[in-house]
C-alpha cells in the first residue's frame, strides 16, 4: 500500500532523510520509531504529499506522491505532530470543512461528522471554539480530521505526544480499533507504545533506517536489561548490598532518600529473570515494607544512549 | 471541488475577525473625510455653477480612494497565507485533496468579496449626491467605481503573493505596501527617464491605468491590463506555494 524507494530529502545542506526504503502492506499498522530529528516527520510529510522527496520514489496505493498527488491525497488521512487547526473555528464546523475538502457531499457529511466526533470522544466539545480547547482535545480533533471520510491510509505523526496518560491509552485503543481495515503508519519515540499498537517497527536514526522488525523481537534485541524502581521502608543505607545479592540483579542504585528509613532504589536486572519472588522474600524476612514498585519503561532514547555508550566504551 | 469550502472558511475568518471591522471603519472614515473635503472644494469653485460633477468632484474623489487603498488593502491581504503558514494549517490544507489553484482562488475571491462590500458601502456618497442634486449621471461614476474595483483586484493579487512568501503578517503588510507605493510612484519623476520611457511606464502603471475609468471611459484594453496583472501575481503565488511537484524545493 505504501512504498518508499530510496527517498532522500535535503533542506539546504542538511540531509533530513537519507536513502530510506520500506514497504507497508495493506492492513498493516507500522510504527516509525526514532529519536527527535531522526527524519520521521519528513518521511511522513513526503508520504502525505506535503513536500516532495529530493530523490527517490514514494508511492501510496501504487501512485507516485509527486506525480499523482491529488489522487494520493484522496486516499490518505494525515494528522500532524503539531496539531495545527484554525483557532477561530468551532469543532463541528472545522470537521465539516475538512470533510468538504475531502469531497464528502452534504448527506455524507451529516453522517461522517458525528461519526468521527463519537469515535474520537469529542461529543462534549462539539460546539466549542478550537482556540479554547485543551491540548488533549486538539490532539483528538487532529485525529478526527484525519479519520473523516474513512481514508484507506492513515499517516499519524506522533498521535499521542503531549497527552496525559488517560488520553494516551484511549488514543492507542482508538488506533488499535482501526486495525485491519486501514493501513496505518504512525510515528513515535516510545518503544512500548509502538510495540502495543504496531505489527511492524521501522527504526530511524539521523535520517536512515536502522532496523525493520516486529516489536516483540526488537524489544528483546535492544533491551538486555530491565529496570524497576522500588520504594522500601526499613532498610539502612548499607543494605543496598543486600538487595544486590538477589539473583539476577546486576546493579542497585539509591535514587532518593525519601525519609530516614524510606529509600527509592533502582534495580537493574537481567531480562529473563524474575526478581520479584526473591525481593518479596527478602522484605518479609527483614521486616521491610515494600511501598511502591514501578517498572522503568525504556524509551528509545534510553536504548540509543545505551547502544551508543556501549560502542564507545572499548575505545574510551 | 475544494474552492467553495476554502472560500466559505475565508469569508467566515474575515467576518469573525475584529481587525476586519477596524480596517473597514478606518477605510470608511478616510474615504468619508476625503469625499467631504472634495465636496467642499467643489462647492468653493462652483460659485458660478459652471463646474462639472464628474471632473470637479468624482475624479478627485477616485484619486483619493486610490491613495487610501494603498494603506488599507495590505491589511486585508496580509493574513491570507502568512497566518496559515504561521499556524501550520498550510500543511493541513495542502495535504487535503484540493488543488493549489482552488486554495488560491478561494482566498483571492473571498478577499475580493470583502473589498467589494467595502467599496459598496462608499456608494452612500453617490446616493447622497444624487439626493442633494436631484440628478446624477450614474454611468460615468460607475465607470470610475469599476476602475477602482479592477485596480483593487490587481492590488489584492499582489498582496496575496507577498503574503504567500512569508509567515509574518507584519512583513506581508509592509512588503505589500512597498509594492503599492512603488507602483504609485512609478511615473512620478518625469525627469529621470526619456519621454519614451515614461510613456512605456505609464502604460504599465496600475495607478495611471485607472484614469480612463475616472473620466468615465471603459476601455477593454485597460480591463484586460488589470486582469493580466492580477493573473500574473496569482501565477507567482501558485509558484510560491506549489513546491509539491518540484523536486528539491523546500
Amino acid at each position: 500500500m505504501i512504498e518508499a524507494e530510496g527517498i532522500c530529502k535535503q533542506y539546504g545542506s542538511i540531509e533530513a532523510v537519507k536513502d530510506v526504503s520500506f514497504k507497508v502492506e495493506k492492513g498493516e499498522v507500522v510504527g516509525l520509531l526514532g529519536p527527535n530529528g531522526a527524519g520521521k516527520t519528513t518521511t511522513m510529510r513526503i508520504l502525505a504529499c506535503f513536500i516532495p522527496p529530493t530523490r527517490g520514489l514514494a508511492t501510496v496505493g501504487g501512485l507516485d506522491v509527486t506525480r499523482y498527488s491529488l489522487q494520493v491525497r484522496r486516499k490518505i488521512g494525515y494528522s500532524m505532530e503539531r496539531t495545527s487547526l484554525y483557532p477561530e473555528m468551532r469543532v463541528t464546523s472545522f470537521l465539516r470543512f475538512a470533510g468538504e475538502l475531502k469531497g464528502l457531499g452534504q448527506s455524507k457529511l451529516k453522517q461522517a461528522v458525528p461519526e468521527v466526533i463519537e469515535l474520537c470522544g469529542l461529543e462534549k466539545v462539539g460546539n466549542r471554539i478550537i482556540n479554547n480547547l485543551s491540548k488533549g482535545y486538539r490532539q483528538r480533533l487532529g485525529l478526527a480530521q484525519a479519520l473523516i471520510g474513512q481514508p484507506e491510509v492513515l499517516i499519524l505523526d506522533e498521535p499521542t505526544v503531549g497527552l496525559d496518560p488517560e488520553n494516551v491509552s484511549e488514543i492507542r485503543q482508538l488506533i488499535k480499533g482501526l486495525t485491519g481495515e486501514r493501513t496505518v503508519i504512525l510515528s513515535s519515540h516510545i518503544l512500548s507504545e509502538v510495540s502495543m499498537i504496531c505489527s511492524k517497527v521501522i527504526i530511524m536514526n539521523s535520517g536512515r533506517i536502522v532496523a525493520v522488525d516486529t516489536p516483540a523481537h526488537l524489544g528483546m534485541v535492544l533491551q538486555d536489561r530491565l529496570a524497576t524502581d522500588v520504594q522500601i521502608e526499613g532498610p539502612q543505607e548499607t543494605d543496598i548490598e543486600e538487595l544486590g545479592k538477589i539473583s539476577g540483579i546486576c546493579r542497585v542504585n539509591i535514587l532518593e532518600r525519601l525519609s530516614d528509613n524510606l529509600f527509592k532504589y533502582r534495580l537493574e536486572f537481567e531480562k529473563d529473570t524474575d526478581i520479584y519472588p526473591a525481593l518479596n522474600a527478602m522484605t518479609f524476612e527483614k521486616n521491610w515494607v515494600l511501598r511502591e514498585i514501578q517498572p522503568v519503561k525504556m524509551t528509545l532514547e534510553d536504548i540509543f544512549l545505551k547502544v551508543v555508550s556501549k560502542k564507545q566504551e572499548p575505545n574510551g | 471541488m475544494g474552492f467553495w469550502p476554502i472560500f466559505k472558511r475565508e469569508m467566515k475568518a474575515f467576518l469573525v475577525s475584529p481587525s476586519t471591522y477596524l480596517v473597514l471603519t478606518i477605510f470608511l472614515l478616510l474615504s468619508g473625510y476625503f469625499f467631504y473635503t472634495d465636496l467642499i472644494k467643489f462647492n468653493w469653485f462652483n460659485v458660478l455653477g459652471k463646474e462639472n460633477l464628474m471632473t470637479g468632484l468624482w475624479q478627485y474623489y477616485f484619486n483619493d480612494l486610490r491613495f487610501i487603498m494603498i494603506f488599507v488593502l495590505p491589511l486585508f491581504t496580509m493574513r491570507l497565507f502568512a497566518e496559515e503558514k504561521k499556524l501550520g494549517t498550510m500543511e493541513l490544507i495542502k495535504t487535503y485533496p484540493v488543488r493549489d489553484t482552488e486554495i488560491i482562488a478561494g482566498k483571492y475571491l473571498a478577499c475580493i468579496a470583502v473589498f467589494g462590500v467595502m467599496l459598496a458601502l462608499t456608494l452612500t456618497y453617490v446616493v447622497l449626491i444624487g439626493v442633494i442634486w436631484n440628478f446624477l449621471e450614474i454611468a460615468p461614476v460607475m465607470a470610475g467605481y469599476l476602475g477602482i474595483f479592477l485596480l483593487g483586484c490587481a492590488l489584492i493579487a499582489c498582496g496575496l503573493f507577498v503574503s504567500s512568501v512569508t509567515d509574518n503578517q507584519v512583513v506581508a503588510a509592509i512588503g505589500t505596501m512597498g509594492f503599492f507605493i512603488f507602483f504609485w510612484f512609478l511615473t512620478w519623476n518625469e525627469m529621470i527617464g526619456s519621454a519614451e520611457l515614461i510613456a512605456i511606464l505609464k502604460r504599465v502603471s496600475l495607478f495611471d491605468a485607472v484614469f480612463d475609468f475616472f473620466k468615465g471611459v471603459i476601455n477593454t484594453r485597460n480591463i484586460i491590463f488589470f486582469l493580466l496583472v492580477a493573473f500574473f501575481f496569482l501565477f507567482l503565488t501558485h509558484r510560491a506555494l506549489g513546491s509539491r511537484a518540484v523536486k528539491g524545493v523546500k
